[in-house]
């Protein structure tokens, strides 16, 4: 754990990512104590420019919000859809990728059509589809993203299993007696673990990003504040409040940034033998 | 190759009926009655207009031969009826599709074009100021919502200095005909075009520069070396042509996303694509447009493809060997 830490904070840029990330969850974290009310409520009046007036340091939208408890607020949507339907994404793409990987043949074979099918077709119009007919709850709004996510999971695992099969440590085991499902368990997804964190922390970032185009189509939870309903909204006032627009999309490209950086940091951390070839 | 090219077709074919297969049970899946779904809200759905659906798409039959209906439809094109805009869903999306292709086809070649042009210039000033600018806008892009781009991109080169123009797809009542209307219509493109192929520009920078870096420490570049051939040459004829394979998988891959990101640009630009089309059909929540764009945007995807494996394979022969 040790020898991890001092490898990821040799990465500059992993340790500047991991700052902002920590910025953005205790914004999360204090959305409802510093901004108790519904960022949904009307505070002042409409197009209020940032830095006007105190209390409202950036300002109100179009219908008077304050813009910057929206951001708050905000973060803890993105942050949210973007861990579960990565978590969700896992439980998907490793089961069958580890499947696929450890029994290959007939069960390989159908399984990587299946996921292959699910790489083919356009993520983004897919989760379109999922969320116009469904509704657009935070649940499904998870859920879809997670279903257009999940196959290079299940390719990577795949991978992974397929390599570390025919390891004298799985022989053992299988020697051993132990069952198919307690040797991918216990012997072969440990092994398999530092891609999978790494492909983890970039898919939260895609998530966040898959999200918030979503959102701006108008196709996010009516319910919940999220950035990139803030910008569709803003959308139409392009030209007379562009500041509504600009901030909330910095705030996204700043937490996709920071998560980027700390998959590259911990990529480098957690395979080593790759760290010098390509820097 | 032949055989090779057939694989892939066969393949492509099984994937667009998996699709159709999968429409069908959206339609099915959907909450209510499948009838009330495909009229939307048509403001047409009385009793009466319901039946009439269930009966004209035969909704009252055995599941199976709704489905075995569906297909054969589909397979001639027939993608269902829009009753908002009372047109066949078909007709609606051969009419947007050029300006769609137009735009995808030129983010393509304009990604690829700049991408790979500044990933090699990054691996040959490897270490320099070049190269980490280069790299920085590669993580930057990279990490940028691909519809706040297009409306920033918008308000600076439209708004604020008035450069290019920030809407549509040609100026409206001017008319122009011949090589004015082309050259207005490439006035149009440039923004939208640019954004759209934003994201892939720095997957490309990324990949290039580092397929560049790792191509040049093998050892038939240390043996060109050894040869006394020029620097130039080597880079071009030795490292370039090897490093250039993995961005013609990404290109494949690629595809799918810039179908998907047109409609995020189209809404933004105003372009009367078939995701400006679908962006519509999402607000008045008309089905079988979403559905049959969802379609035909597969089939766009699954043609890129082909053609990406075709030229894989013509490149590097192995390929065609493995599969």
């Amino acid at each position: 754990m040790r020898a991890f830490w001092s490898r990821f904070r040799q990465n500059r840029g992993a340790v500047i990512g991991l700052i902002i990330l920590a910025i953005v969850i205790i914004c999360a974290i204090a959305a409802p104590f510093l901004f108790p009310r519904s960022p949904w409520s009307m505070v002042q009046r409409p197009f209020l420019p940032p830095f006007e007036i105190d209390g409202l340091p950036l300002g109100t939208d179009a219908l008077g919000r304050d813009v910057l408890s929206g951001l708050f607020h905000g973060a803890r949507v993105s942050l949210l859809v973007g861990l579960v339907s990565t978590v969700v994404a896992l439980a998907i793409g490793i089961p069958i990728g580890a499947l696929a990987g450890y029994y290959g043949g007939l069960v390989d074979d159908a399984l990587m059509r299946f996921t292959e099918f699910f790489q083919t077709i356009p993520s983004f119009a897919l989760a379109i589809v999922l969320l116009a007919i469904f509704q657009p709850t935070l649940a499904y709004v998870i859920l879809a993203i997670a279903i257009v996510s999940w196959p290079p999971v299940a390719r990577l695992v795949r991978g992974e299993v397929l390599s570390l099969r025919n390891r004298e440590f799985v022989e053992a085991a299988t020697l051993s007696g132990q069952s198919n499902l307690r040797i991918i368990l216990r012997q072969v997804l440990p092994n398999a673990l530092p891609p999978i964190i790494v492909l983890a922390s970039l898919m939260v970032a895609t998530a966040i990003l898959l999200e918030s185009s979503l959102s701006f189509l108008g196709l996010g939870d009516p319910n919940v504040m999220s950035w990139g309903y803030m910008i569709g909204a803003a959308r139409t006032v392009l030209r007379t409040a562009w500041w509504l627009s600009f901030i909330p999309g910095i705030a996204i490209l700043l937490t996709v940034l920071a998560l980027n950086l700390i998959g590259e940091g911990l990529n480098d951390a957690l395979n080593p033998r790759l760290r010098k070839r390509t820097s | 190759m032949l055989g090779f090219i057939a694989a892939r077709l066969v393949k492509a074919v099984f994937i667009l009926l998996a699709i159709l297969v999968l429409n069908f049970v959206l339609i099915h899946a959907a909450p209510g009655d499948p009838a009330a779904v495909m009229a939307g809200e048509a403001g047409a759905a009385d009793e009466k207009f319901l039946q009439d659906l269930r009966e004209r798409f035969g909704l009252d039959q055995p599941f199976t031969l709704q489905l075995w209906n569906y297909m054969k439809g589909a397979i001639q094109l027939d993608l269902g009826f829009s009753y908002r805009r009372q047109m066949p869903v078909a007709e609606l999306i051969w009419d947007r599709l050029p300006a769609t292709l137009l735009l995808t086809a030129t983010a393509f070649v304009i990604s690829i074009v700049i991408g790979v042009a500044a990933g090699v210039l990054a691996a040959q000033t490897q270490g320099t100021w070049w190269d980490t600018l280069i790299s920085s806008l590669a993580l930057l892009f990279y990490a940028t919502p691909l519809f706040w781009v297009a409306l920033m991109a918008s308000l600076l080169f439209s708004v604020v200095l008035g450069w290019l123009p920030g809407f549509g797809y040609q100026t409206i009542g001017a008319n122009y005909t011949g090589i004015d209307r082309v050259l207005d219509i490439g006035k149009h493109l440039i923004l939208p075009a640019t954004t759209l192929g934003l994201f892939f520009t720095a997957i490309y920078m990324r990949m290039t520069r580092a397929s560049m870096l790792e191509v040049s420490r093998l050892d038939f570049v240390k043996t060109a070396r050894a040869k006394g051939l020029r620097n130039s040459v080597i880079q071009r004829r030795h490292v370039l042509r090897n490093a250039l394979l993995p961005v013609i998988t990404l290109a494949g891959l690629q595809a799918g996303q810039i179908v998907g990101g047109a409609v995020l640009t189209e809404t933004v630009f105003a372009w009367p694509g078939i995701g400006r089309l679908m962006f519509e059909a999402i607000s008045q929540r008309d089905y079988n447009v979403i559905l049959g764009v969802f379609f035909i945007s597969a089939a766009m995807v699954l043609l890129f493809n082909l053609i990406t494996d075709i030229l894989y394979g013509i490149v590097d022969p192995r390929i065609r060997l493995t599969k």
